[in-house]
């Protein structure tokens, strides 16, 4: 079974449409929301760990492309400027899905863009603004 | 065992001089004992890198044509004011300062995206600073207003000056209350949802001379990347506090004044940073080189996160309200794991201090210190100490009289 985190960015036609209960029902894909954000007269954008078999996948990408919706992997969407970051680490103990971890032998940090769902917490936290988040 | 300052700087001209960081100290006197350390090692180098915001620069701008008296006017850099209280042309652009028209916190929490610390990490990083200023105007002043772009080259003197800075040991902060509070030590989450620490620890210049001993007035400083000398103790300066056996206070205690030519700075060791409904600051990178001048000394910049205590403070309520309590201690070794225990509950850890960037630092000196690029100075006064006396004093409360 393979996993992806990806964005859905879907038009103002498409938010009324119950897509995830037809990715998990339809294509037998299991679907877990990470964030979703819809804005009157603006496109609607979901955040989602999708997973399934490989056939599975395809055809639930094939649907998710003829209704409109447009698929990105997440790890296009979030940055860290590691010449921004100072190490200090105020992000660490914030950061709920571990993408921010410190090596504590040296206290340096580090960024892993695949764990990361951009929940932004860390945004208003870094004092440095080294976090990126492009929704 | 002992050495004079001179000593170790003909060794430092010859190349000779063995030099340590306060972190490879450790290991060194755990192998070698005191004794032995403090033989072969002339110089331990110290390192900071955190928010300080008692930090400014004052700059001299120059005579525009026809002249404008600045002084007792008004002026502002990148929209940022500046004071200008003094002569013509000179004024004095404070870390913590932010545009006039920067909402604050007026939608709750501020975002505080720019202020005095980031046109300063502008100004060092040799960018166009827009200056704007207005005047009154005199018979020998005549000029009433001035728009116009500085960089850092062009104005004759850029020198930072900060009243306060490298505070030696401070609180952690926590938050009991129910709801998320935005302080100068970050955002504190609810319920002791997180713990903030802001110290190198036990590469932290005064805590490796707990009782200045070698650091003083006159002292030649790593700052900002380039060369600085402590100038005075610092505001707050508090040598008075509990300390533990090891000489090393429980609590926030000294602090330094230092000066240092802003032309030689670098935007690495100079940032402008930002505290979500707090305000915006400057981060800033001194080190500090230590003389061996004998095993006292030595055995002072031997000293380990674990051996460093500090106090954890509730700042929902007792910090704000002045009030003493204290929710008991931690060391840095226990800060650095990532969690400590705090009312019987676990609660992660954060550092807003960079211990990373600390030990570039301490490092840094000690390429310059063996290359011979930065010779150590003898203190022309001491520090307030202990014995001072010097405690730190809270703002009296009495009601102005009418005239």
């Amino acid at each position: 079974m393979s996993k992806k985190r990806i964005v859905l960015t879907f038009p103002g036609r498409l938010v009324d449409q119950p897509i995830t209960y037809h990715l998990i029902k339809d294509h037998n894909l299991m679907v877990n929301i990470l964030r979703a954000n819809v804005t009157p007269k603006e496109e609607g954008r979901l955040v989602i760990e999708i997973g399934g078999n490989k056939k599975d996948m395809e055809s639930g990408m094939n649907y998710l492309n003829e209704i409109g919706v447009h698929v990105q992997p997440l790890t296009q969407e979030v940055g860290w400027h590691k010449d921004r970051c100072t190490q200090c680490t105020a992000c660490i103990s914030i950061c709920p899905s571990g993408a921010f971890v410190v090596n504590r032998k040296d206290m340096s940090v580090s960024f892993r863009k695949e764990k990361c769902i951009a929940c932004e917490l860390c945004i208003p936290i870094c004092p440095y603004r080294a976090v990126e988040v492009n929704f | 065992m002992t050495r004079t300052i001179s000593e170790i700087n003909e060794k430092i001209k010859k190349g000779k001089a063995v030099v340590v960081t306060a972190e490879e100290i450790i290991d060194i006197v755990k192998e070698k004992g005191t004794k032995k350390a403090a033989c072969e090692i002339d110089v331990v180098t110290t390192g900071t890198f955190g928010p300080m915001c008692s930090s400014g620069a004052y700059l001299n701008l120059g005579h525009s044509k026809p002249r404008i008296k600045i002084g007792g006017g008004r002026a502002y850099l990148n929209n940022v004011p500046v004071y200008t209280g003094m002569a013509a042309v000179d004024v004095y652009l404070g870390a913590t300062a932010i545009p006039d028209d920067d909402p604050r916190n007026t939608v709750f929490p501020g975002e505080f995206k720019y202020g005095g610390g980031h046109v300063i990490e502008e100004l060092v990083a040799g960018k166009d600073v827009k200056l704007i200023a207005t005047a009154y105007g005199t018979d020998c002043y005549p000029r009433k207003s001035i728009e116009t772009t500085i960089t850092i080259k062009e104005i004759n003197e850029a020198v930072l000056f900060n009243p306060r800075n490298s505070y030696q040991n401070y609180n952690v902060a926590v938050n009991l209350s129910d709801r998320v509070i935005y302080t100068y030590m970050g955002t504190l989450q609810p319920k002791l949802g997180n713990a903030n620490y802001c110290s190198a620890g036990q590469l932290s210049p005064l805590l490796n001379d707990p009782y200045y001993k070698t650091i003083g007035i006159g002292t030649r400083i790593f700052m900002g990347g380039g060369i600085g000398y402590i100038v005075w103790n610092g505001t707050q300066h508090n040598p008075s506090v509990a300390r533990s056996e090891n000489g090393v206070p429980r609590a926030p205690a000294a602090t330094i004044a230092v000066i240092g030519d802003l032309k030689q700075m670098s935007p690495n060791w100079l940032r402008g940073t930002t505290f979500t409904g707090y305000g915006v600051t400057l981060t800033v990178g001194i080190g500090i080189p230590i003389p061996i001048l004998n095993e006292e000394i030595l055995k002072y910049t031997a000293v380990r996160d674990e051996d460093i205590f500090t106090q954890i403070i509730d700042y929902s309520d007792a910090y704000p309200q002045r009030k003493p309590d204290t929710l008991g201690e931690v060391n840095y070794a226990e800060l650095k794991s990532g969690k400590i225990n705090v009312k019987g509950k676990e609660v992660k850890t954060a550092g807003l201090s960079s211990y990373a960037k600390a030990r570039e630092i301490a490092e840094t000196l000690k390429g310059l210190i063996k290359k011979g690029d930065f010779l150590l100075t003898e203190p022309v006064a001491a520090l307030p100490s202990v014995e001072s006396g010097i405690t730190f004093k809270p703002m009296p409360s009495k009601p102005v009289k009418k005239k």
